[in-house]
């Protein structure tokens, strides 16, 4: 199993759903779990279940969100790189791929996990999904590492196909509900948010698996 | 107005870059949004004549259209736009129109004083 994880997301909370389970599993095993993070979210139109936030202390608790499902997770390497939300396709690419070139650089990961760009919905997630694609990309074919998208754009099986990765990480659901349950400005998810902590069925079978897609790079 | 291109949008917004500009910027859902269907929430600002500058505009997306202006302490962001008028030389006008042709988002800017 790889020992060095990176993960690549715009927004504090991109990674509860689709990844939080896989990071986990991966720190369990050992390895060593970066995730880069490229905004706060300030943005957000969340404001927590009732809002207890406003506009200026958002980010704040955001972080704060973030560093509390890190925990959870297992993940000791977050890097805030200070982005603006919903302004990552209109960067300069070239300042976000040396951002995220220098975290590449540095964590030197043998897996990177993302956005599939062009099928993650949101314009930071495809945004960034292509900057990590383009820095990737760049290095020399056998120092590459493996790059896992997530993709969820409706008809992106059409395009796509099917996930080549499908993960179970029902061993990690606390782990996983943890990291939603941290993230209490964003999400209120029935049956893990209200404190209740039995893993049902029902949740396993919702939660249990998390898919990727390789990303071809020829 | 007609329907965006967004390489000439993209044009107009290089030249207008890295010098004072008046903004105009608006959203809005109509005053009438509440009365027409009680679960919407009505919503709407504008920001006119406030004065810019920006160091790098982008429009981006594949209709309706966004555009960020990177300023040097901040942004400006609008979503959902979908025409232009191309018979502007001097200033930009993008708006956004709904199914009904109605205006729901504006971003404008100019030299001189709207």
């Amino acid at each position: 199993m790889e020992k060095r994880v990176l993960a690549v997301f715009p927004h504090p909370d991109d990674e509860s759903f689709g990844v939080s389970g896989t990071l986990a599993m991966y720190a369990a095993s050992g390895a060593e779990v970066a995730y880069a993070c490229l905004t706060l979210g300030e943005m957000g139109r969340n404001m927590g279940f009732p809002p207890f936030a406003n506009r200026l202390t958002l980010p704040g608790f955001r972080r704060r969100e973030l560093e509390e499902s890190c925990r959870a997770i297992g993940v000791r390497d977050l890097r805030l790189l200070g982005f603006m939300d919903k302004t990552i396709e209109f960067e300069d690419p070239e300042l976000l791929d040396e951002r995220i070139g220098a975290v590449v650089r540095d964590v030197k990961p043998e897996l990177v996990i993302t956005f599939y760009p062009g099928y993650a919905v949101h314009p930071d997630h495809d945004a960034c999904g292509a900057a990590v694609v383009r820095v990737i990309g760049r290095m020399p074919r056998g120092e590459r590492p493996t790059v896992h998208c997530i993709a969820f754009s409706h008809g992106c099986e059409r395009d796509l196909g099917k996930p080549d990765v499908y993960r179970d990480v029902r061993p990690y659901l606390k782990q996983k509900f943890d990291s939603i349950r941290a993230h209490r400005s964003q999400f209120y998810v029935p049956g893990i948010s209200d404190g209740g902590k039995r893993i049902t069925r029902e949740l396993e079978e919702r939660f249990g698996t998390e898919r990727f897609w390789t990303y071809r790079f020829d | 107005m007609i329907p965006i291109d967004a390489e000439t949008v993209q044009a107009r917004l290089e030249a207008l870059k890295g010098r004072d500009l008046y903004l105009h910027l608006e959203s809005t859902t109509g005053a009438y949004a509440t009365h027409h269907d009680s679960s919407r929430h009505p919503s709407s600002a504008f920001v006119k004549n406030a004065v810019i500058r920006y160091e790098r505009g982008t429009i981006s997306g594949s209709g309706p259209y966004r555009v960020g202006l990177k300023m040097a302490h901040g942004w400006v962001y609008c979503e959902g736009l979908t025409h232009y008028e191309e018979s502007e030389t001097e200033r930009l006008l993008l708006a956004g129109h709904n199914s009904e042709g109605k205006l729901a988002v504006a971003l404008q800017l100019s030299p001189s004083p709207f």
